[in-house]
């Protein structure tokens, strides 16, 4: 059995929340540098303030957006952990408040989605445990923002709607977020098990390197192609026009039953906020 | 690449009106902030004949809630957020008075409809990079709503602030083109 302290806990999720609000991935941010020199119209210039504003917040320590999102919270525990102090939960919780406190970044979470009253602290997290064999602790924190978050979409697809019922809802998608969910974005898609897990394979989607392929051949392609059938939109940088609309297409998927196609797709905007440890 | 027009607020007619879409701005002068729920509470004050919190002519509204400003600095990173989650309210400011608006996205027909009809405009400013907009806001002041954390309304000083002409006065949309 291996302890881990909650207060190691909240003060690396602190860390992290932090860290991925101020300073983008090296995956994007290289991405978007190889794209710049193809672009010589609008999308162009939008993606030099992209990365002249990258640079700013990273040596000023100031957020890369001011939507520093609702902190979605992925953790892997080792069921040979043993968590001591207090509860893990709350310690996530504690972690969020703490980074959003120290790190200046905005407050945007409301209590309750009617009364709409700010919960002053950016808390609650939305937290998800996955318990797996070992005494591993693996955490990740998303601080997801809305303008992407509010153009996803969710459909329970019929089985004969095929791979090209999945990919003509995926460009759908796109095409109608157009520049809400702040382009180039990053889309993850969820196919297959049930409703909810199509969500949140999709968000999973997010999370990975750029770059990255799917495992599957099969799948791969279909993210190569999605993604070109994407960028030819010209939605472009902050919807301005251009060729890079979409940096990455993820897609995860799942067995599903006889009778059903879960289809979930998620963005990500250009700051497409995640980072990792381990305790 | 042509000279980038700087305007000065108050905005009036003759700027409003000699502005086309597609074109760049660098906007300095007076900003008012107000998203989700301070259009929530300005209709209902509408709707009661009260007084608004600023005044329309000339002025931006600019749908934003900034992030907190660090030690040092006026404003925390600042930018702009969907415009079209104030559609539902925008044909009635603009009914009121309310000409110039700016955010990101797309806007819905009736508040096109709503700027041809009263010469109005909707400049679109670029998501995702604020702390670089932060270097154009000079001061900050919250003016009504303070309860409403980021959400309150703030009338910014800005100097040279980018934006780009999306709807125009006679309701031509850039996102057509
Ligand atoms: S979608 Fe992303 S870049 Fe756009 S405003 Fe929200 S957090 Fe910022």
């Amino acid at each position: 059995m291996r302890e881990i302290f909650v207060s190691d806990i909240a003060a690396k999720v602190a860390e992290l929340c932090v860290r991925a609000c101020v300073e983008v991935s090296p995956e994007i941010r290289r991405l978007m540098q190889a794209a710049r020199p193809l672009d010589a119209g609008l999308g162009g210039q939008v993606l030099e303030k992209m990365l002249l504003n990258q640079e700013i917040a990273k040596s000023e320590r100031m957020p890369i957006c001011q939507d520093t999102g609702m902190v979605v919270v992925f953790v892997r525990i080792g069921q040979d952990v043993r968590i001591v102090g207090g509860s893990l939960d709350e310690a996530i919780t504690d972690g969020v408040r703490m980074g959003y406190d120290k790190g200046f970044l905005r407050k945007s979470v409301v209590e309750d989605p009617i009364r709409r009253v700010n919960t002053g602290d950016n808390a609650p997290a939305i937290i998800h445990y996955e318990i797996v064999p070992g005494d591993g602790f693996h955490i990740t924190v998303s601080p997801k923002g809305f303008g992407s978050e509010n153009m996803s979409r969710l459909v329970m697809l019929v089985p004969a709607d095929g791979i090209e019922g999945i990919k003509n809802f995926v460009l759908e998608t796109v095409i109608k977020a157009h520049s809400n969910a702040c382009p180039p974005i990053i889309v993850g898609v969820g196919i297959g098990g049930s409703f909810e897990l199509s969500a949140i394979m999709a968000k999973k989607a997010l999370l990975r390197k750029l770059g990255e392929a799917h495992p599957d051949p099969f799948w791969a392609e279909v993210e190569a192609e999605l993604l070109v059938k994407i960028n030819e939109t010209n939605i472009g940088p902050a919807g301005l026009g251009g060729r890079l609309t979409a940096m990455a297409v993820h897609i995860n998927t799942y067995a599903t039953h006889i009778a059903g196609l879960p289809l979930a797709v998620n963005l990500g905007c250009h700051v497409n906020r995640h980072e990792e440890g381990e305790l | 690449m042509n000279e980038i027009r700087e305007i000065t607020t108050p905005l009036t007619d003759e700027i409003i009106q000699s502005l086309s879409c597609g074109e760049m701005v660098y906007i300095t002068g007076k900003v008012y902030t107000a998203r989700d729920l301070a259009h929530g509470r300005i209709m209902v004050m509408l709707d009661a004949g009260e007084a608004m919190p600023f005044e329309f002519t000339g002025n931006i509204v600019f749908y934003a809630g900034p992030s907190p400003a660090p030690p040092g600095k006026c404003c925390g990173s600042i930018g702009p957020t969907t415009a079209g989650r104030m559609d539902l309210h925008s044909p009635t400011l603009i009914a009121h008075g309310l000409k110039a608006m700016m955010g990101k996205g797309l806007r819905a027909d009736p508040v096109r409809a709503a700027i041809r009809a009263h010469g109005g405009i909707y400049f679109a400013a670029i998501g995702g990079v604020a702390a670089l907009m932060s270097k154009s806001i000079k001061s900050v002041e919250i003016v009504a709503f303070e309860d409403l954390g980021t959400e309150a309304v703030r009338l910014l000083e800005v100097e040279k602030f980018p934006a780009i002409v999306a709807i125009d006065s006679r309701g031509c949309c850039i996102y057509d083109r």
